[in-house]
């Protein structure tokens, strides 16, 4: 029996929908309203990671990369959502979330050498306002409420936004973390990026309720659940979070309906023991960069010369960034000793004499 | 005899024990239609159904919690926990919960828990993957720890574990999983938890390992070998307790001795070691005991995995040290 308290809680959770798929916007009141410019810049970024994701793929295929969690399908998701965020904000990612923090400013020469899994991909430039990728699932929800408080005591017009998966919501970190931030009244927003999977297990299994975002309501902070395939839903939604969070309105909850159309990372998963190509072809006709190139198009903001260009661009980009990262020296365990404490203890000390003796022969 | 690898001889056990015993419960991340990350449940989901082998919500410190709520039941979990970095996240539902729950009940109650994890460096993955965590729960009365090295051993520890009536942390090395076969029994057996076994036999110096170290410290001793110097190898098995009484027989022998392993110089167990060999033998030594490890960082980024993790070239150069000191 569904109680009436159930009802009400749900029906608060419909899916904020501004742009179908057919490229019509549906919800003219809810339009973010952006220039031609931005429009055209937001259509650049989703296109240019798109083939990023693709390179990435096969990089790490020939060797060339590592650890790496294709992005295709989320682009609106991620990119939509950073767009609303200023250069000042923090960004706290998960490991999925290397766009995010490219677009945030970081070079893309660091994303390459986090794949490799050298040290340099960490040291984060001093005016980029990010943490490194989170591997340990929803640790940055906490995380978020402490950058967000210290930017509330500060008095800074900044917010914090953090990303994690679907599967994140059923860690005590991320509780907590909406927990906190309602608590302290702070200026956080977190995105709760619903592929539908978290790994191989369907979202159906992670929880009993029907929407993420209804998870907002024990913390006593603002839920929202938009249509993650749609750049102009996910850019309203953020945008109206960062506001509320500015005025001290509090933190919000945002869940993207998104999908990841590759596996879950390329060490290995293999989507079809898990997933239908039913679901896989259903999710693709939803595909954000289709509905906003015949949206732009339409304006006639977009055209295949512009699209070619981006590609080109980002191709030129990926070669540059990759060359860069070669030429990067190979870590030593003297460096990572280095990189133990400002000042090291006797048993490093000894250490560090070792290694280097070691290293120079 | 079927040869099998490590993994292979893991789902063997794991198959065995959920059909001899219809209160094992294999549960997890991933552990169910997909067969586990590494394939480790592979065909259990299917065979068993979802009542016996099911996936969990995503939360670590939930499925520790839930596996000793279980018990409660009478039923016999045996746990995954993704990747033993992840171990963190459980902390409080092992080491303060399960590991307490005989001592705290006056022995009513008791936690008759497997937790299964992969760890272990070698295999280039991502940050609180592969580090070598079995320190932590040495320090940790109530629970025991154990490593295998090879299939044979993976399948009589596993059901042993599964068997055991206190929790028991089973430690999958990565590296080994696909590297190798050997011959692993059709047939159900068990190895006693809390020995040593003895892998080669020597009389110059004793070398206490456990885990991947094992195959580098018997690389190490074929090496040494070509040079007239014949090693003892010494596999512990279980990590927590330490069997002793093979170590002390061992140097009483050889009067050396040398401990290896993958941890850092102060994690792992090879100070435990040493202080035991000190409590027990030391009378017996003619060197101070070596110790090979890694350094005392943070396990490596994955591009340095190489240079970080000891070797079999470390392993002959520390065990001529000791026996020319
Ligand atoms: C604490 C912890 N547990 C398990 C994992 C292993 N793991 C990595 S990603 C993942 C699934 C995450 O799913 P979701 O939150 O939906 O994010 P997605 O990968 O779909 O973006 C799991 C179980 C981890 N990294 N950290
Ligand atoms: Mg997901």
């Amino acid at each position: 029996m569904t109680t009436n308290l159930e009802q009400t809680i749900e029906e608060q959770f419909e899916t904020l929908q501004i742009l179908n798929v057919k490229g019509e916007i549906v919800n003219k009141s809810a339009d973010p309203q952006l220039s031609d410019d931005e429009l055209k810049e937001l259509m650049k970024r989703m296109v240019y990671t798109r083939i990023w994701d693709q390179r990435a793929i096969s990089l790490n295929r020939q060797g060339r990369l590592g650890f790496y969690a294709p992005v295709a399908g989320q682009e609106a998701s991620m990119l939509a959502s950073e767009f609303a965020m200023e250069k000042e904000d923090w960004l706290l990612p998960s490991y999925r979330d290397i766009p995010q923090m490219v677009w945030h400013g970081l070079p893309l020469v660091k994303t390459f050498l986090y794949s490799r899994g050298h040290f340099e991909g960490g040291k984060i430039p001093d005016d980029v306002y990010t943490l490194m990728p989170q591997i340990i699932i929803a640790a940055q929800c906490t995380q978020t409420a402490g950058v967000a408080l210290g930017l509330k005591k500060r008095g800074k017009k900044n917010v914090a936004f953090t990303y994690f998966g679907d599967g994140a919501t059923s860690q005590g970190d991320f509780y907590e973390g909406l927990n906190f931030a309602g608590a302290f009244n702070v200026p956080a927003v977190f995105i709760s990026q619903n592929n539908r999977f978290a790994i191989s297990v369907p979202v159906e299994k992670q929880s009993a309720t029907k929407t993420l975002a209804q998870k907002a309501v024990a913390a006593g902070i603002k839920g929202i659940q938009v249509d993650g395939m749609d750049p102009l839903a996910v850019y309203a939604a953020a945008k109206n979070a960062r506001e509320r969070a500015i005025n001290g309105e509090g933190p919000t909850l945002i869940e993207t309906l998104t999908y990841r159309y590759g596996p879950h990372t390329m060490a290995g998963d293999d989507p079809t023991r898990y997933r239908t190509e039913d679901l896989d072809s259903e999710w693709e006709l939803k595909d954000p960069l289709v509905r906003f190139r015949i949206y732009l198009e339409n304006k006639g903001l977009w055209s295949k010369e512009i699209e070619d260009e981006v590609v080109e661009t980002a191709k030129e980009d990926i070669k540059k960034a990759l060359k860069e990262a070669d030429q990067i020296p190979k870590q030593k365990v003297s460096d990572l000793i280095n990189n133990m404490y400002e000042n090291l203890p006797q048993n490093l000390q000894e250490q560090l004499e070792e290694y280097r003796k070691k290293e120079s022969k | 005899m079927a040869q099998m690898t490590m993994i292979q001889a893991i789902t063997d056990a794991l198959r065995t024990e959920l059909k001899r015993d219809e209160n094992v419960l294999v549960f997890g991340e991933d552990v169910g239609k997909n067969g586990g990350v590494f394939r480790a449940t592979e065909g259990l989901f299917d065979e068993f159904g979802e009542e016996r082998v099911f996936d969990t919500p995503l939360a670590e410190s939930g499925i520790g919690g839930l596996a000793l709520g279980l018990t409660m039941e009478n039923y016999r979990p045996v746990m995954e926990i993704q990747f033993f970095g992840f171990v963190f996240e459980a902390m409080d539902s092992v080491a303060a919960q399960m590991a307490r729950l005989r001592y705290r009940s006056g022995g009513k109650y008791n936690a008759p828990v497997t937790i299964r994890s992969p760890f272990g460096g070698g295999v280039k993955t991502p940050e609180l993957h592969a580090d070598s965590l079995e320190g932590l729960f040495y320090q940790t009365p109530g629970v025991k720890v154990v490593i295998p090295s090879t299939p044979y051993d993976a399948k009589g520890l596993l059901i042993a574990s599964i068997r055991d009536n206190d929790p028991v942390i089973f430690l999958e090395h990565m590296k080994l999983y696909r590297s190798f076969r050997g011959e692993v029994p059709e047939e159900a057996y068990t190895i006693e938890l809390g020995k040593a076994n003895v892998v080669r036999e020597g009389k110059d110096l004793t070398i206490i390992t456990y885990g991947a170290m094992v195959k580098t410290s018997l690389k190490a001793a074929e090496l040494l070998a070509k040079e007239n110097i014949d090693v003892e190898v010494i596999d512990l098995r279980t990590v927590n307790p330490i069997d002793v009484d093979t170590i002390v027989q061992s140097i009483e022998k050889t009067n050396h001795a040398v401990v290896v392993q993958e941890a850092q110089k102060q994690a792992g167990v090879a100070s435990a070691v040493i202080a035991e060999i000190n409590d027990r033998a030391i009378l017996s030594l003619e060197a101070p005991v070596g110790r090979v490890t890694a350094p005392d960082t943070v396990f490596p980024f994955a591009a340095a995995e190489n240079v970080w993790l000891p070797n079999e070239k470390d392993v002959v150069e520390k065990v001529k040290a000791t026996l020319n000191y």
